[in-house]
């Protein structure tokens, strides 16, 4: 075999090591920088990491634990409880909400409310079939949990921020991303918990 | 001029077995465009087959018929060697007709 | 503390909640689909691009009035057959590597001597506005048909490419943190209603890349890689990838390279 065949398979033997032995791009976030254009609303600014992104790429989604129980500790100091301390609003404007997956991208109406997709991922009203499976089933979500203070302000935290108790979770971060108002998340909370919610039913 | 259509024409058993791919936006009417406007509407309406000066296939179209429309179907009465030609009209007044050998 | 045994309450629910998912839908849908693309056999509407490919392949076009039949894809100046299956390479004319489109602009540009901003115009069709290398890729991808992906990164700057195509495929990056791995590095997920390919593991990216480039149906357009990625990162709500860039092209190796072995079928069709 010779050397470059050897070199080769050994690059694609070992997988995310292959970056340690042949790495093109020391400073990837330039180097993807110079690989885009601003388009609109998606400028390249986005492209720049915060420090739960840098570690979750770094460990490809797998921290040690020391570094998961950073990543959470991190994230769960940017949750904000809702300024009223009511955590539920309207299920019905909840279910817009998960059922809405535009918002953000660069041929979006920045004027539109952002949708949180949570069917994208998710099922959720038993009733509603078109349900993705990366995430797990929510399905009767608040009527197997109850209302007790701890559960509400977990499933807060979750929506707001996966990250505080899933670190490096797939799940956007939509209240510290400012991807969903306080409004939006209340709503979408109603929508798991409300007894009256097609979630639950 | 409308793009060519692309026409197989294959005998099977004693029927001839054609199937065209035609080139067509078939705008329905209800579509908007990314301004928001009602993009007019813009489809074939009809389709005829003919083969040694006989009509052996007419049909008439609507706006359901999806863009690029790839369409079979079957006819007795053709031969290899023979000519059929397929014509399609739209509402706008464009027509477009080509023709192939039948194998 | 009461939050990370809630926690893991709730993590043991959800999995026993997940097992019970039924896969009925799921199943219907895709015999569906398989059902349909049975019907249409070899041919669907890519054909169409196909016949426009070959001729502007053959058409002496450009300042030089010289056809692309001497354009070299990797296997020699004019030879198609089996090209696209061993894209994206080193070229040694350009000292780049390259994927098809890429390619074909250099062709286009220093064989015909057409202004790149012409050749660029257009890059993906929309309706009336057609794009010619759209046209000219689903042509020289359609004379793959059948050939197994073939690329032995046997150039150093293949393996960099493939090396920063995984990097950039783990990037997490964005409003919503999403990275290619975010939807693509499991297998048996879906969005919505739609499968995603675990583009990772040979099986999975052979199954995905064999098929592209393809006919979309709900957009009545024939569809290319640099068009799928540069459409992934505006549903990861990042910015506009450029036309031909390295991360363009190192993707496209990382996934192409995950894929060797497989047999092309493309250019297929999908809704």
């Amino acid at each position: 075999m010779n050397s470059s065949l050897r070199v080769a398979a050994l690059l694609l033997c070992m997988g995310p090591l292959a970056s340690a032995l042949a790495d093109p791009a020391p400073d990837l976030t330039a180097t993807l920088k110079a690989a885009f254009e601003d388009k609109r609303q998606a400028t390249l600014d986005r492209l720049d990491q915060d420090e739960t992104q840098k570690l979750c790429t770094q460990y490809r989604d797998q921290p040690p634990a020391e570094v998961a129980q950073e990543i959470a500790k991190m994230n769960l100091a940017t949750v904000k409880p809702p300024a009223d301390g009511k955590y539920l609003g309207d299920w019905k404007a909840g279910e817009v909400v998960a059922s809405t997956g535009t918002g953000l991208q660069w041929n979006d109406d920045p004027a539109k409310p952002n949708g949180g997709n949570c069917y994208a991922c998710h099922e959720l009203a038993p009733a509603e079939m078109a349900y993705g499976t990366l995430g797990p089933s929510l399905k009767h979500y608040g009527k197997l949990r109850g209302q007790d203070p701890a559960v509400l302000a977990y499933a807060w935290s979750m929506i707001y921020n996966s990250s505080s108790y899933a670190p490096c979770s797939n799940m956007p971060r939509f209240g510290h991303r400012g991807i969903l108002t306080e409004q939006q998340i209340k709503d979408v909370m109603a929508y798991l918990f409300d007894a009256a919610s097609p979630v639950n039913q | 001029m409308p793009d060519p259509m692309r026409i197989r024409a294959v005998m099977m058993g004693d029927l001839v077995d054609v199937k065209i791919l035609m080139s067509h936006v078939m705008e329905t009417g209800q579509r908007k465009n990314a301004d928001g406007d009602l993009v007019p509407a813009h489809y074939i309406t009809e389709v005829s087959a003919t083969c040694k000066d006989k009509t052996v296939m007419s049909a008439a179209w609507g706006p359901s018929v999806a863009k690029n429309p790839y369409f079979s179907f079957r006819f007795k009465g053709g031969a290899k060697g023979d000519k059929l030609s397929i014509t399609w009209k739209d509402t706008a007044g464009g027509t477009r007709t080509d023709e192939v050998t039948i194998n | 503390m009461a939050a990370p045994s809630l926690f893991s309450t709730v993590i043991a629910a959800c999995l026993a909640a997940m097992t019970a998912l039924p896969a009925g839908a799921e199943q219907t849908s895709e015999e569906a689909i398989a059902e349909y693309h049975a019907m249409f056999g070899d041919e669907n509407p890519a054909e169409l691009w196909q016949l426009r490919g070959e001729e502007l392949w053959k058409t002496p076009r450009g300042s030089r009035q010289v056809s692309l039949e001497t354009c070299d894809l990797g296997k020699g100046p004019g030879v198609i057959a089996g090209a696209y299956a061993e894209l994206p390479r080193w070229f040694e004319d350009t000292g780049k590597v390259q994927d098809l489109e890429s390619r074909l602009v250099t062709c286009m540009t220093t064989l015909q001597g057409l202004p790149e901003s012409e050749v660029l115009a257009i890059k993906f069709g929309d309706g009336e506005q057609k794009s010619d290398l759209e046209a000219v890729t689903a042509y020289v991808v359609a004379a793959s048909r059948g050939s197994r992906i073939s690329l032995p990164l046997d150039h150093p700057a293949e393996k960099a490419a493939y090396a920063l195509g995984e990097r950039v495929f783990f990037y997490r990056a964005g409003p919503h943190d999403f990275a290619c791995a975010t939807c693509h590095s499991e297998s048996g997920k879906r969005i919505r209603l739609q499968t995603l390919p675990q583009l990772t593991t040979p099986e999975g990216a052979q199954a995905a890349y064999t098929r592209w480039p393809a006919y979309r149906v709900s957009q009545g357009e024939l569809r290319t890689m640099e068009w799928r990625l540069q459409d992934c990162f505006r549903q990861q709500r990042l910015p506009q990838l450029k036309y031909g860039s390295d991360v363009a092209i190192g993707l496209t190796l990382y996934l192409a390279r995950n894929a060797n072995g497989g047999e092309m079928v493309a250019p297929s069709i999908k809704r």
